[in-house]
């Protein structure tokens, strides 16, 4: 089964995109690191933001959606099977779950960033983000 | 036949897949098999598909042996491509590299075809006169598109006057869609030809049918053309579950078929075809015709002793290997892989990609001393597009079985986006780290 060793996939992808594998894999990692920091700092989840990031996410899964229409000259008329709906379902969700956990960590980061600068309003700030 | 060659098989389409299932599936087996140490000259003829990923394999599985390359083009075609090219979707670039990007460090690359196989003598003669002997040759030269078998037709035609062909490079690739396209506009009668000799890609020609349809339908033009595809036998495909499929689809697109239909003569200036049929030669006036010329081994490998002497691949000159390994039937430390093979099925990208290993792992196993049980079973695929946007994942053995990769999940004759998709983006870097050795 030497075939079906992970490093083949990964070879596979890195002629796909090259350096882009890369990046993408550091914006993922970030994503969620970020993301995961700020769920522990403010050990609440803010549920604007939630929403907020939600919304983004929507229209990050529309995005992913046009992104593989593009880069596989074709569009969504072309789906022909129950297998071709999945696909499509599966690259809207991973779009959506992606921009908006980025967006999440990245107005959280922001909140943060913010109270770094003024250390004083932190108190209120914080009730204000819950 | 069993299911442990079944899994082994579908992994080249499993691409699409890969990065979810990757940290669920085993690995590792490659890495762990140890480098044999030797002084053996191994010989490769051919830097193509074929000839590259051998190279990269043994490079990476013999240790001190020297590999020797022989090709005198620098240019590397990815020609899983020209057919994207002649459907008016990627550009002549999107096929082209060099093959010096993919050759592994420590093989030499001697810039010269072979002029002369010696398997008596263990060795090529180069045309330059300059003997190479080897302990180990894989033969890898390709094929030779003979247009010169077709009176009235050569590759300056292409792209001029209707004259479609898109195997000859990717300059002809775009001269085919610069023809379709204008095809597309001014309808009138489209022919598909196609050889009666084994072939690369048997389903190209289909698919240049099936593309051209479909411009014709999305222009709203359907309406002003015929269009009429010419078997070279009695079947449109050499599955005959895909050959019935196929049949299927040319009569719901509206496609004539004619069976046992030879193309032997092209008229450009009157735009008239000469088949040989049963009932004797029949002319056809057509608008577009897409050529697809015979093929043979190259000429050094027909005028060697290495071609069969008897049953089916003997008039074209194919390599008399066992089809299972690979390996010469008269000449054991000769092997040929690639469209060179005279195997019974599969002269294309993905059934390199399963022989490349079986031939390397008997070679590894010879100078080490030991056997291989290393067998290949014909596989190969086709993702045969049907029309932009969909495709249809043929993928099937020497036995005509359909092999493929996501049983119950893309069934193999239906017109699937996800084929499509497959087609487009993961089939290339699949190819391109298979030249590497990687996949």
């Amino acid at each position: 089964m030497k075939e079906l060793d992970p490093l083949v996939f990964l070879a596979v992808l890195h002629e796909m995109m090259g350096a882009l594998l890369w990046l993408l894999a550091g914006l993922a990692v970030l994503s969620l690191a970020t993301f995961a920091a700020v769920l522990l700092r403010e050990r609440s989840v803010s549920s604007a933001r939630l929403i907020r990031s939600e919304v983004v996410g929507v229209l990050g899964g529309f995005g992913a959606l046009v992104l593989m229409a593009y880069v596989t000259v074709s569009g969504f008329t072309d789906a022909g099977g129950p297998i071709d709906w999945l696909l499509i379902a599966v690259i809207w969700g991973l779009g959506a779950a992606g921009t908006a956990i980025a967006a999440y960590a990245a107005q959280g980061l922001a909140v943060w960033l913010r109270q770094i600068r003024r250390p004083a309003g932190l108190a209120a700030r914080r009730e204000r983000t819950a | 036949m069993g299911e442990a060659h079944g899994l082994k098989r579908r992994d080249l389409f499993k691409l699409g897949l890969a990065a979810a299932a990757a940290g669920t599936l085993p690995g590792g087996a490659a890495a762990s098999v140890p480098k044999v140490a030797t002084k053996a000259r191994i010989v490769i003829a051919g830097a193509g598909a074929a000839g590259l990923a051998a190279a990269s394999r043994l490079a990476a599985r013999l240790d001190g042996a020297r590999i020797t390359v022989l090709d005198k083009r620098k240019q590397h075609f990815y020609q899983p491509g020209f057919t994207l090219i002649a459907a008016g979707l990627k550009p002549r670039e999107y096929t082209v590299s060099a093959n010096a990007d993919y050759l592994p460090r420590g093989v030499d690359w001697v810039q010269e075809a072979v002029a002369e196989f010696d398997p008596e003598g263990k060795k090529v003669v180069t045309e330059s006169g300059e003997a190479i002997p080897y302990d180990y040759l894989i033969v890898a030269t390709g094929l030779s598109l003979d247009y010169g078998a077709i009176a009235g037709m050569s590759r300056e035609l292409i792209g001029k006057d209707g004259i479609c062909s898109a195997y000859a490079g990717p300059d002809a690739a775009m001269g085919t869609w610069h023809c379709i396209s204008r095809f597309a506009d001014e309808g009138g009668v489209g022919v598909f030809t196609r050889p009666n000799t084994e072939m690369k890609c048997a389903g190209a020609p289909l698919k240049h049918t099936f593309i051209t349809e479909d411009h014709l339908r999305r222009r709203g033009n359907r309406s002003k053309a015929e269009i009429l595809y010419a078997a070279n036998n009695k079947a449109l495909f050499s599955v005959p579950i895909v050959s019935e499929k196929v049949r299927m689809l040319f009569e719901d697109r509206g496609i004539r078929t004619a069976y046992e239909h030879v193309l032997t003569a092209i008229d450009p200036g009157r735009k008239l075809a000469t088949f040989t049929t049963p009932g004797g030669p029949v002319e056809i006036k057509y608008d577009l015709i897409n050529v697809i010329p015979p093929m043979r081994a190259p000429q050094a490998v027909r005028n060697s002793p290495l071609p069969w002497t008897a049953g089916p691949f003997t008039a074209d000159g194919w390599v008399e290997v066992d089809p299972a390994t690979l390996r010469h039937r008269r000449y054991p430390d000769v092997f040929a892989v690639g469209d060179v093979a005279g195997v019974p099925k599969g002269k294309t990208a993905a059934s390199i990609k399963w022989q490349v290993p079986v031939a390397v792992d008997h070679i590894a196993a010879a100078i080490a001393g030991t056997t291989s049980s290393s067998a290949y079973d014909g596989y190969t695929s086709c993702p045969l597009i049907t029309r932009l946007g969909r495709a249809m994942l043929v993928e099937f053995d020497y036995r005509n079985n359909l092999t493929p990769s996501f049983p119950h999940v893309v069934a193999p004759l239906e017109e699937l986006w996800v084929t499509w998709v497959m087609k487009t983006i993961a089939l290339k870097p699949t190819y391109l780290a298979m030249l590497r050795g990687l996949a």
